[in-house]
């Protein structure tokens, strides 16, 4: 997809969201949920590109999120908590990120998954701390000095999200198409080769790996700041995997798949469980076995599809960006 | 001319089989030296040592008198010492210029920069370099779509586009068309002989070795077994008879 194209679907994207939740207030904490997911999923998309499947970057939404759940006290206003946050979740990245850097594949999955889940454990056990499974509830905290209530504060959320959403995409896109994306996607096919090119592999996956756990930050953070409620379950395994699979949902090719994938993810999830409450995960299991049988492109590829069967032999052969 | 490699007493051995036995070569700055010798004489071993894949028992590799043993393959790159391989390595998701053009991303540097990688510069020296190599038709083509001669090319013109001063190159026509090999291998020399690269390569073409080497060391066992011009080692008997695999009575016939 051209960088224009996408950037026009992005602002579609946007317009649509912004009419859904003007349209039905209670959908602003939904979308801005999912698309606080959504940048956690464009870290996932961003180490794909190097072959490597992360099962545990809910550590790093969890990690943002207690972080402004401890600093809210001491730092009310969102306009420094979230970086605050976001940036505790990076340093957590490149701490985490020197140690899995050593490993490939199902490994750097594993070590990934077993990271998330010894935070999980001690989230949950250091009662005193965390208050376990019990959460820490967050004070509002101001906006730029202002303190604002109800649907202003949503409001200001949902287009941080935003913002953030049309931020690190566009961030990602420009990262891809570097020379560090092109080295990140090498290490998929021909690591050796970039070595004895000169170049240092593991490094290049660590800035990929240091970037997506920022963005997973971002959308910790948010989560913390619109629910004002933190828990362990943030950290779970099934939060892991529950960001794989939007990011396979959503498609790979493209840095709107993560996005797109977190908006049809959370508004099935809240529709599907209002309406047959016990089998929701069902439907959503039924949906990614479809879409991995049918639509390995995810959605994204699905809506590529639908545009590239209208008549425009310019962009023939063009290749997924 | 002066030494630009020098390798004294290499030893390695792999379980019982010595692939490197007191290995002591002089690689004379721009020259091109072939190396030939039967399977598993430690040939390619010798090319892994140097580029910091295998770490020897024994001995020393010095370049320009700085030692490279114990260095990462990486910093050896960067001293100036490239390699290509004899599988081709390349970025098989990737098309041929993208893989030639993240080469000279390698050597140029700039990571923290976020201009595309097929910036209008290295785009045009790639697509300058590969069309030495005559592979200005499969530019665009994804590396995992070439046959295996062109990919080979590619392979070698990704180890050209780092600069190397010295280039070891494991067995650059192995899987070219017989028919095509003469003028990929004339191709190959004039490039490298433009660049002033000084090259090392693995042959088991004795045609090849004819035609672009300036000497010809033969490996046997872990050591070198014969050393000089391609004239007086191609008409070695001894060498024919234990290298190339021919008679000594018809050897005197076999080369003009």
């Amino acid at each position: 997809m051209s960088a224009r194209n996408e950037f026009l679907l992005g602002l579609l994207g946007a317009a649509l969201l912004v009419l859904l939740a003007l349209s039905a207030p209670w959908l602003r904490f939904v979308l801005t949920v999912a698309l606080a997911k959504g940048l956690a999923v464009l870290g996932i998309l961003l180490l794909l590109r190097a072959g490597q499947v992360s099962f545990g970057h809910a550590l790093f939404v969890a990690l943002a999120a207690y972080a402004a759940a401890f600093l809210a006290p001491l730092l009310p206003e969102v306009a420094l908590l979230l970086p605050a946050a976001a940036l505790v979740a990076a340093l957590g990245g490149l701490v985490a990120g020197l140690f899995v850097m050593r490993y490939r594949d199902i490994f750097f999955g594993m070590l990934n998954l077993a990271l998330s889940m010894v935070f999980y454990s001690l989230l949950e056990k250091l009662y005193g701390l965390t208050h376990g499974t019990d959460g820490i509830r967050l004070p509002l905290p101001r906006v730029l000095g202002l303190t604002l209530e109800g649907a202003a504060y949503e409001w200001v959320l949902f287009a941080l999200a935003l913002s953030f959403a049309f931020g690190f995409a566009a961030l990602v896109r420009l990262w891809l198409a570097a020379p560090l994306g092109q080295a990140l996607s090498g290490i998929k096919t021909r690591e050796a080769r970039l070595e004895f090119m000169g170049v240092p592999a593991r490094r290049v996956l660590l800035a990929a790996y240091i970037l997506s756990a920022l963005m997973a930050g971002c959308g910790g953070a948010l989560v913390a700041l619109t629910s004002r409620h933190v828990t362990p379950a943030l950290a779970y395994w099934t939060a892991s995997g529950e960001l794989v699979f939007i990011a396979i949902l959503g498609g790979a090719g493209s840095v709107l798949g993560a996005f797109l994938g977190a908006v049809v993810y959370e508004l099935t999830r809240v529709y599907a469980a209002a309406t047959i409450a016990d089998a929701w995960q069902l439907i959503l299991g039924t949906v990614l076995l479809l879409v991995i049988l049918f639509a390995p492109g995810g959605l994204v590829g699905m809506l590529r599809g639908l545009l590239h069967r209208r008549p425009t032999p310019a962009k023939a052969g063009e290749r997924p960006a | 001319m002066s030494a630009l490699l020098s390798a004294r007493g290499l030893r390695l051995a792999f379980g019982g089989v010595r692939a490197a036995d007191g290995i002591d070569l002089d690689v004379m700055e721009r020259e091109f030296l072939a190396i030939i010798g039967p399977n598993g004489a430690g040939k390619t071993t010798f090319i892994n040592m140097t580029t910091g894949h295998l770490r020897p028992q024994a001995g020393s590799i010095t370049y320009r008198g700085v030692e490279l043993l114990g260095r990462k393959p990486r910093d050896i790159v960067r001293m100036g010492v490239a390699r290509s391989f004899q599988l081709p390595q390349l970025f098989t998701e990737h098309t041929v210029l993208e893989n030639a053009t993240l080469a000279i991303a390698a050597r140029e540097g700039g990571w923290a920069s976020l201009r595309p990688l097929l910036r209008p510069a290295w785009r045009e020296e790639a697509a300058e370099l590969l069309g030495r190599f005559g592979l200005a038709s499969a530019l665009h083509r994804r590396a995992d779509a070439l046959n295996e001669g062109t990919r080979k090319l590619a392979d070698i013109a990704m180890a050209v586009a780092l600069r190397p001063r010295l280039l070891l190159m494991d067995e650059p026509t192995s899987g070219v068309a017989a028919a095509d090999k003469m003028a990929v291998v004339e191709t190959l020399a004039r490039v490298l002989r433009d660049e002033g690269v000084t090259a090392v390569f693995v042959e088991h073409d004795m045609d090849v070795v004819a035609r672009i080497a300036d000497r010809v060391a033969v490996w046997g066992q872990g050591k070198i077994a014969a050393l000089g011009p391609p004239r007086q080692i191609l008409s070695d008997p001894i060498v024919l008879r234990d290298v190339i695999g021919i008679p000594v009575g018809e050897a005197a016939d076999a080369v003009p």
